[in-house]
């Protein structure tokens, strides 16, 4: 009851903050939604001309969503959730969910799953050396695919049967398919999930938050580049965390500079104009976790399918990488420390 | 709100090109406001439409900072760029009262949006209005399609990096443009090597050839490469006119020669 009672809540605040995000929006007629669990959903005179007002007046908005509670009971078994995040496109979220996992997953005695809910975009498959895989279905659900016996990724690029197909969806149908993702794969028992998620803040965002609503979820990682072009869209990124109450774990910056490997001068192919993740976390109270360089050997091995990390061990960005990795695994630690201890407690 | 938009903003603009990827942060809101900036240059009268809800780059790359948008009988106004009026701009960047407010929107109320967008901007004479998109395949570039359909849509242009991590996603944006009807003008490679400003080294930072190789592989035209350009950049920051202030760079001569291109294959179709 205390667990649906917090699912409402959350359904209902979201609802309201898009709302109040339309309203903030000069020009344009707030909806003045009545709210998709109140009395009078869909049957409210601003509710006219609105997609969704069949749905409210029948009823069903009130109702939970079934598969909520289904995604705790079946994520249970997963002690870590972290949310890879940008807001900007192109800032290296795939590159670094993929590195996350194969850092973690390089302690044999850890077991670890990467998702990618970016559906119109599945990188996740190349980067990890997994392209052309298929899913296979078992009585216990989809099966994921694994790159190594403790590695496990699910992507919609497996569920395509070539790399020219296009994933042609609106938000709904993506919705769904997250939804299949988080229920019926059969991730075992995981002491990792990282959720590689598309840029933006819209359906896909909404929807793993909203689907994980009845699990716990570590935080959140926020990449971004150094330039306010990028930033700006982050800000956005963290303010959809703050709003929709998941923790941030920290940021970090990618592309943070060029070494020449000529002549070893450095150059800022994406300037920091505003004082970059570091003057945005000064501002905004996050951690910087790092700041790791270009290096063309990070493209590559995305572009071959091999972790950067075992090809070029010894470069600054591989150790800036492990540095990182180390203070997420720091942060998972103490956050199921603090979460036994709440348990003991009560 | 889902009614057929009545495209009347659209009326006399001659030609109208989406700007594509597939894959996110390629560079399309760069190439976007570039390609622009090179046929203002050009003498021509253009427009943008930014329809990337989520996270509209090009007020901040144009410098227009927040004005308040006004409406007059025709529709909403689109901000302009400058005295003469020779680049117009509509962007949901501009009707925001926080900037670092998110949009945080589901499908169909940003489908809604972009009905308003397109269908209410009184655009009045454009010679070219590019559309700059987000990355995907998704309920945005579907919406921009189905209320675009009573105005002609000349095509697309893709714009990639070299990497295969990249092209891997434009595929798909190529055969989303295929099943919607949308002609393929062409592919653009962003981000195509970096020269170092100290010893000249070409580095491929984000591998190479990915660009032309999509291109053949996809029987669609190669435009041009623009290189990975600190200046660029830092333009782009600063909301300053590249095409001005760097016009004998070999960064402005690409993107000057895959306008003209762009130009041409607009007149002839």
């Amino acid at each position: 009851m205390r667990q649906n009672v917090s699912f409402f809540k959350k359904v209902k605040f979201m609802w309201t903050y898009m709302c109040k995000t339309l309203e903030s929006i000069r020009g344009f007629v707030c909806c003045n939604c009545p709210g998709t669990t109140s009395e009078q959903a869909g049957k409210s005179a601003s509710c006219q001309g609105c997609p969704n007002q069949k749905l409210c007046a029948s009823g069903a908005t009130k109702a939970p969503d079934p598969a909520i509670a289904e995604i705790g009971a079946k994520l249970a078994t997963v002690k870590h959730k972290i949310l890879v995040l940008s807001g900007k496109g192109g800032v290296g979220k795939s590159t670094f969910s993929a590195h996350l996992a194969h850092a973690l997953a390089s302690d044999n005695t850890k077991e670890v799953a990467l998702l990618d809910v970016d559906i119109c975009g599945p990188s996740i498959p190349r980067i990890m050396g997994l392209e052309g895989e298929q899913v296979h279905q078992s009585g216990s659900g989809w099966s994921p695919v694994y790159v190594d016996d403790n590695l496990a990724v699910m992507s919609i690029g497996f569920l395509l049967s070539s790399p020219d197909d296009a994933v042609i969806w609106r938000g709904p149908k993506k919705n769904g398919i997250i939804k299949q993702f988080l229920r019926d794969v059969d991730w075992g028992e995981l002491d990792y999930l990282i959720v590689d998620t598309p840029p933006g803040t819209s359906d896909e965002h909404l929807s793993i938050v909203q689907y994980l609503s009845s699990t716990h979820v570590d935080g959140a990682i926020i990449i971004t580049t150094p330039q306010e072009v990028s930033l700006q869209d982050v800000r956005k990124e963290i303010r959809f965390c703050h709003k929709v109450k998941l923790p941030i774990i920290g940021v970090v910056e990618n592309m943070s500079g060029f070494v020449c490997p000529k002549c070893k001068t450095t150059s800022q192919i994406f300037p920091p104009t505003s004082g970059g993740a570091e003057q945005m976390c000064a501002d905004l109270n996050l951690p910087l976790l790092g700041k790791v360089p270009l290096d063309p050997r990070i493209a590559q091995s995305c572009d071959e399918g091999k972790s950067f990390l075992s090809e070029v061990p010894d470069s600054p960005a591989a150790k800036v990488y492990q540095n990182i990795v180390q203070s997420i695994q720091d942060y998972c630690s103490n956050s199921l420390t603090e979460e036994q201890s709440t348990t003991l407690k009560h | 709100m889902f009614q057929k938009a009545d495209a009347s903003g659209l009326a006399q603009v001659r030609h109208v090109v989406l700007v594509l990827s597939g894959k996110g942060g390629v560079g399309k809101s760069t190439i976007t406001t570039e390609l622009a900036l090179a046929l203002r240059h050009a003498g021509k009268k253009v427009g943008i439409l930014d329809v990337d809800l989520c996270g509209p780059s090009i007020p901040r790359m144009l410098s227009v900072g927040r004005p308040d948008v006004h409406q007059c009988d025709s529709g909403w106004v689109p901000v302009y760029t400058d005295a003469q009026k020779s680049l117009a701009l509509m962007s949901i960047g501009f009707l925001m009262e926080d900037p670092d407010e998110a949009v945080v929107w589901r499908g169909p109320k940003k489908t809604a949006l972009i009905a308003q967008f397109v269908s209410d901007v009184a655009w009045g004479e454009l010679d070219v209005l590019l559309v700059d998109t987000p990355p995907g395949t998704s309920d945005e570039h579907l919406a921009v399609l189905e209320n675009l359909k009573k105005h002609r849509v000349d095509g697309a242009v893709l714009v990639t990096t070299p990497q295969a991590v990249s092209t891997g996603d434009v595929r798909r944006e190529i055969t989303f443009c295929k099943k919607t009807g949308v002609r393929i003008l062409g592919i653009i490679e962003n981000m195509s090597g970096f020269v170092c400003p100290h010893c000249s080294e070409c580095s491929n930072i984000f591998s190479r050839g990915g660009g032309e190789e999509l291109a053949k592989l996809t029987g669609s035209e190669f435009l041009g490469s623009v290189p990975l350009d600190p200046q660029l950049s830092r333009c782009i920051e600063e909301g300053e006119d590249f095409t001005q202030l760097f016009s004998e760079s070999t960064t402005f001569s690409a993107i000057s020669s895959i306008s003209q291109t762009l130009l041409s294959s607009l007149q002839t179709a």
